[in-house]
């Protein structure tokens, strides 16, 4: 028996990893989802001021990820990469588009509507994948021997698009508190306004699959039905983090509703991830099973955790570089 | 006709894995160059190195930016079409790739900001540290990178076992018996990048009258160092080549269009190799050289692609015209170099327009040079992935049908071509814009982090009243923001 259980470890890290993408890369999508309804033209180099110097930041995140699993589970990488094979490409194709539209609009005039339309549908396209991989984990995978065997499009169900559509709906409704947080004026009051309509989406998305979970597998059945009672404690606290957005944003608070989406985002991940503990890749194989040989794992972990302190500092820096509101017409550009 | 998966996720490797590496085989050469003139501007304060660093760096950003976008495509590559590779490979490269995204990541979080942004906010000291730690920070993901590809080509320190690979020394795994020949010839090959752009750009601008002074510096400097590095790349070249053939004779075959084994084989000049009949037709060349080159001996026996069955012999054509072009751009390469010595000599360097031109025209040859070299290494290893180990059939996602991956093919020169037609026309304003853009704008705070290619002002548009007769004026519009 080792002293330490580097699966376990690997496991953590990668669930932070994952979480740490998920709020940030998550309202700078959200910014591209709600573009095409900004009030005006203006208001939309706001919003893109608000994300423009941290999202590339953020997508390192997910980089890192995809690299990470290959090195510490790459079952987990070898079986939902085929699985979501045209779920990845469209993934990547919007992050391409969304993020080159970062650089070239401010710099273009007569072609600024094509990368509007590039940010906006490059965001909305990746969000759906991306809500889509989660639907797919909760169904589980095809699979023989540690190898995919489903089709093509086995991931995309009734219930896959749910999840995509919920997390198109949580990324707007990031989107939407971070603008209500980073914003002033004309552009804040339409914030605070979608906000409300954003969060009842959210709720009753969110209710829905939370529903229909337990019936897409016994496993997740038997986790929240059978003993382990105190994990209702997350879905309580989750509609507390909700109800604290609905009171801040009546109230205009400014930093609150962001922070309480945020919660409401780490709440629901956590009910995720005991819904089908241990599993990496649900229904057959554990993170014990899908990890990669200790050494490669000890390898890599004395390079990241020389690695990741410096990101987060600098990461950190970032933000608090640009804390405050971004103004129309100064900020970025 | 029957779609093939292992066909079409060959094409969509080669297509995708292509069209990133220009963009970090220049990157890597010219942080090295920028690392140089930082150096020699902190040394002998003169500006124009600082004028010459500060244009370059720009054009380095928008470069470095278009390969960070295409390489996250690369880190999922593996995964989806190549799943069970990646499984059985990821104990060794699952580690090493992700040493590489970290090199990266560590080098843009801590010194790549401060190389654009910094040279007004930060020591000249800290400012020259942070270029030379860019240009360092290339290198390490250069060794990173070709480390994981030398291991595929020969692989070493790890057994097979339980259907994986289990690392038995990390050391012999990374140092494997290629890799330092294929890291050096890769390193070499980027300077020669760096230094043909750098050299074709400053040429055009002392043909158009621009920024004369600064650009002969730059052109003089880098004829210099093509001096030494372009036969240099010859000589690598040679050692890499004599590693080959020992690791991977079937490669080295295919490269000289090598049928039968024998001595006294002739270097062909030209040939088309006929697979199908397993042999060459039209062949020209010169008696005996190819054994002089390979084996340092006229009667030296080499192996023949007949050694092995059909199946097992990489396909012949690609391997054995794309050498040819490589090497023949080398020499091209080499002769270049050494006509501007002459030139230089005569003092005739800046006023012998043709030569000017035919430089302009040689900044695009190390790309293809780059890009024909990887044709010959990478098809040259078929049918292997794993040179001996495992083969690329092997290697394949099992799920994947040749419908999907007809679907991400097309879709991955879609989003490919409207992206980077759009990025490298915009390298192109830049371009334009020249050493005396910039003019109307300064930098605020808003400025200082993260995003490469906003250490780019210019606008993205060419405006039709921009004059072309004075672009002075136009920099100084498309500065303005």
């Amino acid at each position: 028996m080792e002293v330490f259980d580097l699966a376990l470890i690997w496991a953590f890290i990668i669930g932070f990893g994952i979480i740490m993408y998920v709020l940030m890369d998550g309202f700078d999508l959200g910014i591209g989802i709600l573009f095409p309804f900004a009030p005006s033209e203006e208001d939309r180099d706001t919003m893109m001021n608000s994300v423009a110097p941290v999202w590339d930041g953020n997508e390192t995140w997910l980089v890192l990820g995809g690299a990470g699993l290959l090195a510490a589970f790459p079952m987990v990488y070898s079986i939902i990469l085929p699985a979501m094979y045209i779920g990845v490409f469209l993934m990547l194709a919007g992050l391409i588009f969304r993020g080159v539209a970062f650089e070239f609009r401010f710099k273009a005039r007569s072609s600024r509507y094509l990368w509007n339309w590039s940010f906006a549908g490059g965001s909305t396209v990746a969000t759906f994948a991306q809500g889509a991989v989660v639907g797919a984990y909760i169904q589980g995978f095809n699979t023989v021997d540690g190898v995919y065997v489903g089709g093509a499009l086995d991931w995309l169900t009734p219930f896959t698009v749910l999840t995509g559509l919920g997390t198109l709906a949580g990324y707007a409704l990031l989107g939407s508190t971070w603008l209500i947080l980073k914003t002033e004026g004309r552009l804040q009051d339409w914030a605070y306004r979608i906000t409300t309509p954003l969060l009842i989406t959210v709720l009753v998305v969110f209710g829905i699959i939370s529903v229909w979970t337990p019936f897409v597998d016994h496993m997740v059945w038997e986790r929240w039905f059978s003993n382990l009672g105190i994990i209702w404690i997350l879905p309580a606290i989750t509609l507390l983090f909700a109800f604290q957005i609905w009171r801040s944003v009546r109230n205009r608070f400014e930093g609150m509703p962001f922070v309480a989406t945020m919660g409401l985002f780490i709440t629901t991940y956590l009910g995720l991830i005991v819904s089908r503990w241990p599993y990496v890749v649900p229904p057959n194989y554990t993170l014990w099973d899908a990890a990669s040989a200790p050494e490669a794992q000890l390898f890599l972990l004395l390079g990241l955790l020389f690695v990741i302190p410096i990101i987060l500092v600098y990461t950190a820096w970032t933000y608090w570089v640009f804390r405050g509101k971004v103004r129309a017409g100064e900020g970025y550009h | 006709m029957e779609l093939d998966p292992l066909i079409l996720s060959r094409i969509q490797f080669a297509f995708v894995v292509s069209f990133h590496a220009i963009f970090p085989v220049f990157t890597i050469g010219l942080a090295s160059y920028i690392a140089l003139l930082e150096g020699l501007g902190y040394k002998t304060k003169n500006p124009v190195w600082t004028t010459l660093s500060t244009f370059w760096t720009k054009v380095f950003a928008v470069v470095f930016g278009m390969g960070v976008v295409s390489g996250i495509v690369m880190s999922f590559q593996f995964g989806t079409n190549w799943s069970n590779f990646a499984q059985a490979s990821a104990n060794f490269l699952g580690p090493i790739l992700s040493y590489e995204v970290l090199t990266a990541f560590f080098l843009e979080a801590a010194f790549l900001g401060v190389l654009l942004f910094g040279r007004d906010k930060v020591p000249p000291g800290a400012h020259l540290f942070s270029a030379i730690m860019v240009a360092v920070g290339t290198l390490i993901s250069t060794f990173w990178i070709l480390s994981a590809n030398s291991w595929m080509q020969t692989p070493a320190g790890t057994e097979f076992r339980d259907g994986a690979f289990h690392i038995l020394s990390w050391g012999e795994a990374i140092f494997n018996p290629s890799f330092k020949f294929r890291l050096m010839h890769m390193v070499l090959a980027s300077f020669l990048t760096g230094s043909f752009v750098v050299a074709g750009v400053s040429a055009w601008y002392i043909l158009k009258g621009r920024e004369v002074e600064a650009n002969k510096k730059a052109l003089s400097m880098c004829l210099w160092l093509l001096l030494f590095i372009a036969p240099a790349q010859a000589v690598v070249g040679d050692f890499h080549g004599l590693n080959t053939l020992e690791h991977q004779p079937m490669k080295v075959a295919a490269m000289e269009g090598h049928w039968e084994t024998s001595t006294n084989v002739p270097l062909l000049l030209f040939a088309i190799p006929d697979q199908e009949n397993q042999t060459n037709h039209f062949e020209i060349g010169i008696p005996s050289l190819a054994s002089l080159i390979l084996t340092h001996d006229f009667d030296g026996e080499i192996l023949g692609l007949k050694e092995v069955p059909v199946e097992e012999q990489p396909p012949v054509a690609i391997v054995f015209w794309s050498f040819r072009v490589m090497v023949g751009l080398g020499m091209l390469m080499i002769l270049f170099a050494i006509t501007g010595l002459v030139l230089r000599k005569g003092g005739r360097l800046y006023k012998a327009r043709w030569y000017l031109q035919g430089l302009r025209a040689m900044s695009i040859a190390p790309f293809l040079a780059v890009l024909t070299g990887w044709f010959v290494t990478e098809t040259g290893r078929a049918p292997w992935l794993v040179y001996g180990m495992m083969t690329q059939a092997e290697s394949v996602t099992p799920s994947l049908t040749g419908g999907m991956a007809l679907f991400t093919l097309i879709g991955y020169i879609l989003v490919y071509a409207s992206i980077f037609s759009a990025g490298l026309y915009y390298l192109m304003r830049v371009l334009y814009v020249g050493l005396e853009g910039d003019g109307g704008h300064t930098e605020d705070e808003a400025d200082r982090p993260a995003r490469p290619l906003s250490a780019a002002h210019v606008q993205f548009e060419y405006d039709a009243e921009e004059n072309a007769a004075n672009p002075a004026k136009t920099a100084t519009e498309g500065g303005q923001q």
